[in-house]
Parts: C-alpha cells; sequence; structure tokens
C-alpha cells in the first residue's frame, strides 16, 4: 500500500500532444480523499483530455500517449484502459449518457455486475448461464442511491426518466461500486434543473464528507464556488490559477478562463447597424439537433452586418443555421425579408438565397469523391440554373463546363487553395482548403445572406485569417449579411459586428465586439431562464 | 374531456401498433364462412400446423433479444436438421430415436455454421438481416455441393432410395414414412375428432419456459443489453461481438431442431427446397403476430404461427370458391406473406421516425408552457 500521508491523487508535469499539437503542458495537480476540486476553462482548455489521461481512455493511447505521471496514493499508476482506472478506484461520469434505455435504473446501475445465482446448467456451459437475483439487486442500486442523498425510482426504466435522472442514475452507477476513491464529474450539472443542480451539489457535499473525492467540472461557476474545495482554471494547456474555493470569486475565475496571454483586440471598425432594417427575424425558434437543443430563441439580424454567434459547446449556437436551414428538425417563425421562411425544408431556404456552410465539412458541406470544379459550382447548377447553357428553349441543358473550369479557378486562386488542379478530388485536400472550396462553393450561390458555421474548426492560422478575411471581404462587396457561428470567442471578436451568446439554448445577450472578454465571459456561464 | 381525448389517443395507437395482426383477422373473418370448412376440420389443420411449425418460429427470438434483427440465417439450421435426417434414414434409425440421432449429428453442424453466420454479422453490424438473408444463399451453395456431389462419394450413403441412380447425390425427395409424425401420434389425445399432438406441444412449452428463463440469465441480460446500445454494453465490460455471437449459434442449432420436429410431421425431405421458403415463413409468421425488428415476444409467436396458418388454409379455398380457380388463392397467400413483410418493416421505420419528431414536440411543448407561466 501507498504512503499513508501521501495524497490520493497526483498528477505531475503531465503533457499531451495530438500529432505536433501541444495540447497539454506540464499540469500539476494534488487532491486529497475527501476534497471536491472545481476544474474550470473554455472549450479547448484541456480539461476533458486531462481527465481522459486520468481515467485512461483509449483515444490517448492511440493518439501515441502522454508524458507525466500519475500518482494514486503515493505509487505510480498506469491505466491503459477505463477498466484498470475503475479498479484503481477511479470512477467517471462522462456528458454523454452510457445508460441501456430500456433497462431499469436497477438494472443501469449494476450492469455488467449483476448480482448472480449458480444454476446447475452454469456448472456445465459455464458462468454466463447464472440467473441474476433481483432482490439483491435492488439492495445494492438502492444503497448507491440512498449514498448519493437523491432519490430516483430504482425500478423505472430509463427510456421514461426525465433526463435529470438519468444523470443521478450515471452518478449512482459509479457509487455502487465499492472501491470508489475518486469520482469525476464532466458537466453534470448541464442538463439539470436547477433545482436537480442544487439536489446534485448537496449530493456531491454528501460523498465528500465519506471520504470520496470528486473532480467536477462545469461552466457554471457560482456551483464550483458553492461546493469547492479548491479551483483549478486551465487555458491553452496551462493551469492559470490553483486556488482555494474561499479565496476566488466568479469575475477573477472569468478572467481567468477567457483572458489571453496575448489580449488580441476586435476588428479595428466596428460598424454600427442599430438603424439598418431587419433582413432576418427568428421568433420562438426550437431546433432539435443532438447535443445542441435550441430553445425559444428570439433574434433579429440586421441588413449588412456580420453576426456572430458564440457560446460554449453543447450550448445550442449549431442548432441554430442548422434548424433554419432545414437540417435538424425547427419549429417557430423565421421571417426573411418580411416573407416567412418555410422550416424543414432546405430547398425553400436556398430558393429564398440564403447559404450555409457547414460545420461538418465531410458530411454535408463537400462532394468528397467528386473533383474541385463539382463541388463549387455544383449548388448553383442545381439552385440557380447557373453554369448550364441551355438548347431549344430550355428543354435540354448541358453542362457548361468551361464557366464552371474558370469560376473555380477564379476561387483557387484568390483563396490560394492548395491543390494539383481544380480537378483534383474534394476529399485529397486538407482540412483548411476544404474550407476554402466550402466557402467558394456558397460564394458561387452569391447569397444575399449566409450562414457560416464554425469556419475555422481545425484548421491552420494561415488558412484560419484567410477564411475569415474571405468572409469580410465578401460582406463589404456584396452587402451581404453574413451570421458567423463559432466557439472561439477572439475570432468572433476579430470579425465580427455583434456577438450574440448562447446559452442553455437560449440567447443569454447580445453584445457589439468591443466588449470586454469578462462581460462575454459572464455570458458563456450564465444561465437563461 | 381531456380524459376522454387521452383515453382515445390510447385505443388509437393501440390499434396502430397491432395493425398487422388486425388485418390478418379481419382477413381471415371474411375467407373463414366463404371457404366452407367445418370448424372442427379447421381446428385440426390449426393444431397440427402450430405443433409443426412453433419451434422453428421460437428460435427467431433470441437473435431479435441480441438486437439483430431477424434471422434469416435460420435456413442454415434447417439445413443442418436435413443432413442429420438424410443420415439416420440412411442408417436405417427410425422413430424416436431416430429424430434424437438426427438432432445430435445436427448440433455440430449448427454451431458451425453459427459461428460462421454470427462472425459475419459481427462485421455487418446494423446491416444483420439482409446480410443474414444472403448468407443463407450462400450456405444453400456449399449444402448442395454436400448433398448432391459429396453424399455417396465422399460420405457413405447405402440404401438406393435416398441415392440418385447415378450412384452418388442425394434424391428430391427423400421418405421419412417410418418416422412420420412419431413425436405428434405419441402421447397423442383425441378430443372430439380433434388430434392434439400432447408430446410436441410439451416440447414447445419446455422450450418458451427456456426462452423466458433464459432472458433472466446473466447471458440473457447482456443479450438484451447489447441489443439495445452496442456501445454502452461495450463500455461495461461485456464481450459484445461473443454475445452476439452466442445468439445467433443458439438460433442456429433451434432451428436445426425445429427442422427435424417440422419434417417429421410433413413425412418427407424436399432434399432442395424445403429449407429454401422455411426462413421467410418463419418471419412472415412472427410478424403477422404483431412482432417487429426489435421486438417479439412468445405470445406473438403463438398469435402469429395461428393466424398465419388460419389464412393459409382458407385462402386459397375461399379463392376457389370466389373465381373458381384454386390458383388465384394460392397467389394470394404468397402475394400477402411478402407483402406483410414489407408492411411489416416498413412500419418499424416509419415508428422510429416518428420517435424521433416526438422529441421535435415534447420541445415545442415545453416552449409553450414556459410561455404560458410567463403570461401568468
Amino acid at each position: 500500500m501507498g504512503n499513508e500521508n501521501a495524497p490520493l491523487l497526483e498528477m505531475k508535469n503531465i503533457k499531451k500532444d495530438f500529432f505536433g499539437n501541444q495540447v497539454l503542458s506540464d499540469i500539476n495537480l494534488t487532491l486529497q480523499a475527501g476534497q471536491v476540486l472545481g476544474l474550470c476553462g473554455e472549450n479547448g482548455a484541456g480539461k476533458s483530455t486531462l481527465m481522459k489521461i486520468l481515467f485512461g481512455m483509449d483515444v490517448i493511447r492511440e493518439t501515441g500517449g502522454y508524458e507525466g505521471d500519475i500518482l494514486i496514493n503515493g505509487e505510480k499508476a498506469t491505466f491503459n484502459t477505463p477498466f484498470e482506472a475503475l479498479e484503481a478506484g477511479i470512477g467517471m461520469v462522462h456528458q454523454e449518457f452510457s445508460l441501456i434505455p430500456g433497462f431499469t435504473a436497477t438494472e443501469n446501475i449494476l450492469l455488467n455486475r449483476e448480482s448472480q445465482n449458480r444454476r446447475l446448467l452454469s456448472e456445465i456451459f459455464g458462468e454466463r448461464l447464472n440467473t441474476l437475483d433481483f432482490a439483491d439487486m435492488k439492495e445494492k442500486a438502492e444503497k448507491a442511491i440512498d449514498k448519493m442523498g437523491f432519490h430516483i425510482d430504482a425500478d423505472m426504466p430509463i427510456n421514461r426518466m426525465p433526463v435529470g435522472h438519468k444523470q443521478f442514475t450515471e452518478i449512482a452507477r459509479e457509487l455502487s461500486k465499492e472501491q470508489l476513491k475518486l469520482l469525476i464529474l464532466d458537466e453534470p450539472t448541464a442538463v439539470l434543473t436547477e433545482k436537480e443542480a442544487e439536489a446534485l451539489l448537496q449530493s456531491i457535499r454528501t460523498m465528500a464528507e465519506k471520504g470520496i473525492a470528486v473532480v467536477f467540472i462545469t461552466h457554471r461557476l457560482h456551483e464550483i464556488l458553492a461546493v469547492c474545495d479548491k479551483v483549478i482554471v486551465m487555458r491553452d494547456g496551462y493551469v492559470v490559477s490553483d486556488v482555494p474555493a474561499s479565496e476566488t470569486d466568479v469575475a477573477q475565475i472569468t478572467r481567468n478562463m477567457v483572458g489571453r496571454s496575448v489580449e488580441s483586440s476586435a476588428r479595428a471598425e466596428v460598424r454600427d447597424f442599430s438603424g439598418a432594417k431587419d433582413i432576418m427575424s427568428i421568433r420562438k425558434l426550437w431546433v432539435d439537433m443532438s447535443g445542441e437543443t435550441v430553445r425559444n430563441v428570439n433574434l433579429d439580424i440586421k441588413e449588412g452586418e456580420i453576426l456572430g454567434i458564440g457560446g460554449l459547446a453543447g450550448q445550442g449556437k449549431l442548432g441554430i443555421p442548422n434548424g433554419i436551414m432545414g437540417l435538424c428538425e425547427a419549429g417557430g417563425e423565421v421571417t426573411f425579408e418580411g416573407e416567412k421562411i418555410e422550416l424543414n425544408n432546405p430547398r425553400k431556404c436556398l430558393d429564398a438565397n440564403l447559404a450555409f456552410v457547414s460545420e461538418d465539412r465531410r458530411e454535408v458541406g463537400l462532394l468528397l469523391d467528386e473533383s474541385l470544379e463539382w463541388n463549387v459550382a455544383f449548388p448553383a447548377m442545381q439552385i440557380q440554373d447557373k453554369f448550364l447553357k441551355k438548347y431549344l428553349g430550355g428543354l435540354i441543358k448541358w453542362r457548361d463546363d468551361k464557366a464552371i473550369h474558370e469560376v473555380t479557378q477564379k476561387y483557387i486562386d484568390e483563396f490560394m487553395v492548395k491543390c494539383t488542379s481544380s480537378k483534383q478530388k474534394a476529399k485529397e485536400l486538407s482540412g483548411g482548403n476544404q474550407q476554402k472550396i466550402c466557402l467558394a462553393k456558397a460564394f458561387a450561390l452569391n447569397p444575399k445572406f449566409l450562414f457560416v458555421s464554425e469556419p475555422t474548426r481545425g484548421i491552420d492560422v494561415g488558412a484560419k485569417s484567410l477564411v475569415l478575411n474571405a468572409i469580410k471581404k465578401y460582406n463589404q462587396e456584396k452587402g451581404a449579411t453574413v451570421v458567423v457561428i463559432s466557439s472561439e470567442l477572439e475570432e468572433l471578436r476579430q470579425t465580427c459586428d455583434r456577438i450574440a451568446i448562447i446559452s442553455g439554448g437560449k440567447v443569454a445577450g447580445i453584445l457589439p465586439a468591443t466588449a470586454s472578454s469578462e462581460e462575454f465571459g459572464m455570458l458563456m456561464v450564465s444561465q437563461v431562464k | 374531456m381531456q380524459e376522454k381525448k387521452i383515453t382515445g389517443k390510447k385505443l388509437l395507437g393501440l390499434l396502430r401498433d397491432n395493425s398487422v395482426p388486425l388485418m390478418f383477422v379481419i382477413i381471415c373473418a371474411i375467407c373463414i364462412p366463404i371457404s366452407g370448412f367445418s370448424p372442427s376440420y379447421l381446428l385440426n389443420e390449426i393444431v397440427t400446423r402450430v405443433g409443426r411449425n412453433t419451434f422453428l418460429i421460437l428460435c427467431l427470438l433470441i437473435p431479435i433479444i441480441a438486437g439483430m434483427g431477424l434471422n434469416f440465417g435460420m435456413t442454415l439450421g434447417a439445413m443442418a436438421g436435413e443432413i442429420g435426417l438424410i443420415l439416420v434414414s440412411d442408417w436405417q434409425i427410425w422413430g424416436i430415436p431416430g429424430m434424437i440421432l438426427a438432432m445430435i449429428i445436427s448440433i455440430p453442424i449448427s454451431v458451425l455454421l453459427g459461428t460462421f453466420c454470427g462472425k459475419i454479422l459481427n462485421m455487418a453490424k446494423g446491416r444483420e438481416m439482409v446480410t443474414s438473408y444472403i448468407i443463407s444463399y450462400f450456405i444453400n451453395g456449399v449444402y448442395q455441393l454436400v448433398v448432391l456431389y459429396m453424399m455417396g462419394k465422399i460420405i457413405p450413403i447405402k440404401h438406393f432410395s435416398i441415392k440418385l441412380p447415378r450412384g452418388y447425390g442425394i434424391r428430391n425427395t427423400v421418405s421419412l414414412l417410418n418416422m412420420r409424425q412419431h413425436l405428434d401420434n405419441l402421447l397423442a389425445i383425441n378430443i372430439k375428432g380433434v388430434k392434439i399432438p400432447v408430446l410436441t406441444f410439451i416440447i414447445i412449452a419446455l422450450l418458451c419456459v427456456f426462452i423466458t428463463w433464459f432472458k433472466k440469465t446473466k447471458l440473457g441480460q447482456d443479450m438484451r443489453a447489447v441489443g439495445q446500445d452496442m456501445q454502452v454494453a461495450k463500455d461495461a465490460g461485456i464481450d459484445v461481438e461473443r454475445t452476439r455471437i452466442i445468439s445467433i449459434v443458439m438460433s442456429t442449432v433451434m432451428a436445426g431442431f425445429g427442422m427435424i420436429i417440422y419434417l417429421q410431421n410433413m413425412g418427407n425431405i424436399s432434399t432442395y427446397s424445403s429449407h429454401s421458403q422455411i426462413g421467410m415463413f418463419c418471419i412472415a409468421a412472427l410478424l403477422v403476430g404483431g412482432a417487429s425488428v426489435d421486438k417479439a415476444s412468445i405470445g406473438n409467436v403463438f398469435l402469429g404461427v395461428t393466424l398465419f396458418h388460419l389464412m393459409f388454409i382458407v385462402a386459397p379455398a375461399a379463392g376457389a370458391h370466389i373465381t373458381g380457380d384454386s390458383m388465384i388463392g394460392e397467389y394470394f397467400r404468397v402475394f400477402v406473406s411478402y407483402g406483410v413483410i414489407t408492411v411489416a418493416l416498413t412500419m418499424y421505420e416509419t415508428k422510429k421516425r416518428k420517435m424521433k419528431s416526438r422529441a421535435g414536440q415534447q420541445l415545442e411543448e415545453d416552449q409553450r408552457k414556459e410561455e404560458a407561466e410567463a403570461n401568468e
């Protein structure tokens, strides 16, 4: 056994890179038994990666492992699989539910750890023919639920539970493991109502009293202050502050979270469009997009502006364009230039001269197996009859390959797309160059209104500024209205005139791009009623 | 008022969920009087056919529990059963001992074929049904190779009554006259002219008990978990691939037994065609009973086998009465059985889509409630 005085968990000089991209640099943290650690930081700060390392997730090993040491009770530990981490007493509740929908809470809590009775047939055919001892299972499950301190019905099937109870079922599952010493909760309150979140905080306190250490990851900072013993803030792969919760406040944490080491400013000329007319009005919009649900969004977009939509991942910012453009089921009212747009019908949106550059380049954005020419020209050909030669009074339409080639070449030159020729297949391009082709495709439609979703996700710095400049240029030259959706606040501040922050599926507030990082940070972590 | 609405909705939902069995009840209700069969004749036929076919249909349940859909690969088990029967009839072992020996012979063949099928289905997750359907054609080729060329040449076959005149290969029909209905007649009782094959029914009942019990075992629980969400099951440490293979192997072995029971009732084997349609008919019968791709119960099996065979009996006769041509009825029953499969599979997909749009409706409703609260 390890040293009695050693902390329960110690992580020393943890480093991790994904293919040369450093995501964690020199992370150190310690945690005593019964302590609650609050971990916060923006998306991409490295919280999840750190927890994945601790929990021995496959993805870490597959991408070349990590550097540094993890010490449990003073002894060095390496976890190659989550099962080894479980064995050592580490439990984790992930953001996505890992529950069997048709099973009751009891069955889920004891999934693959069911109480069994030996039977004659199992002597012959092995242990898997043991029957389950449902009475004992129920007892164990109720014990775990008691330990949690929040009551859920052990006999209720998961698919009939409210979403909050599913979360509690997951927690009870971890608690039912006898060896549990450390519990990682990854944004457990994101799906909870206020009352349930309060109950969860209470149960975290109960667990801590019983000697279980908890790592609590959340974007709701007041929760961290309410329940944690100490707070660690991460940014860009570094720990930027590690203080007792009693010595900090929401404002300070927010500053640490969003403050960049090199403070970049907003775009040079933020324009004021308050006098312009509304080109699009969104009323009571709901969108059913998995992981990005939108609830009751009202938003007015002014003609000619660049509006940014920001917010943390999973809060619903991506749902807005996907709902309006008909890719996800949506309801509510959207008017464009005074006319109502039919929802759930992508063609109608495109006919109204709206365009969308999807965040999902490979699935939605591109025809991967076709040439760049086809990719650029296809929507324009399909929707606006461009690049077509007409014969016999439009009865026969031929593709105008020359025009297609010209326009593709124009965009390739303009955006400096790295490719062998305009006939190269889209799938052979790098992410940044694919993104440029996606933009070219949308520009070829010559839209009056353009949604651009996560334009810089997964592309390098050079391509990033090129893409953002292309968006700005298009907005200026054609006078088109552009809505940019992005998780990177700095990028929005450099590109947009106004920025709307989405939190909990709703608009938390709209600020001019000149507002300070702290103000945006406060909106991102706020709860909208 | 509100309550009435809810009960109405529930009733409508119930009707929609059971529309396939209801359709068959209606068809049968119309056809029975037209066909002019006496009730005792109908009852006799139904009892015989239920006894003949139920075991085969029950073997479909386990892959459904494991989330692998309707196992068209049960044909593989049927082939194994036939090989067992061909061998015992060459060895002249008749009656119940012959059946038991045939079952024992079928087990290793079924396990081998089932493992093969399960391994392939693991490579084609999400497309199990169409894959197993095609596998059944592929293995049918192997079966023909064994029965048509290897039997008599490599595998010794003595009796000329089952061998082709050229000296190797099996004849089109193998008579099981000395085995015919031996199982059914043992312990059979006769109630008012209706013969009830008690022993067959006892065996079917035992299988039902086994399946019910099996669901409560660790393996059964694992199969249910795998069937509902493979990823979650895997994360919990369940060996998903192995569990799925076991479910297919169990189904195949049971299909082999089922085929032997089926053929002893028929009294002869059509060497090259008995198995070819059996998968399709069993699946159609199960679907007629109101089962779907991911949900089937023992109740569905019995309702399905009864309704399906009732239609098989009355439809040709009714057709003959109406048109004077019995082929019309024959045509009708084949047409309907394929139709049922199509309808049931489509309904499964639409239901899934409806469930999805319900999430959206829930969002809309929440929003409306919120507004109402805000207005107050």
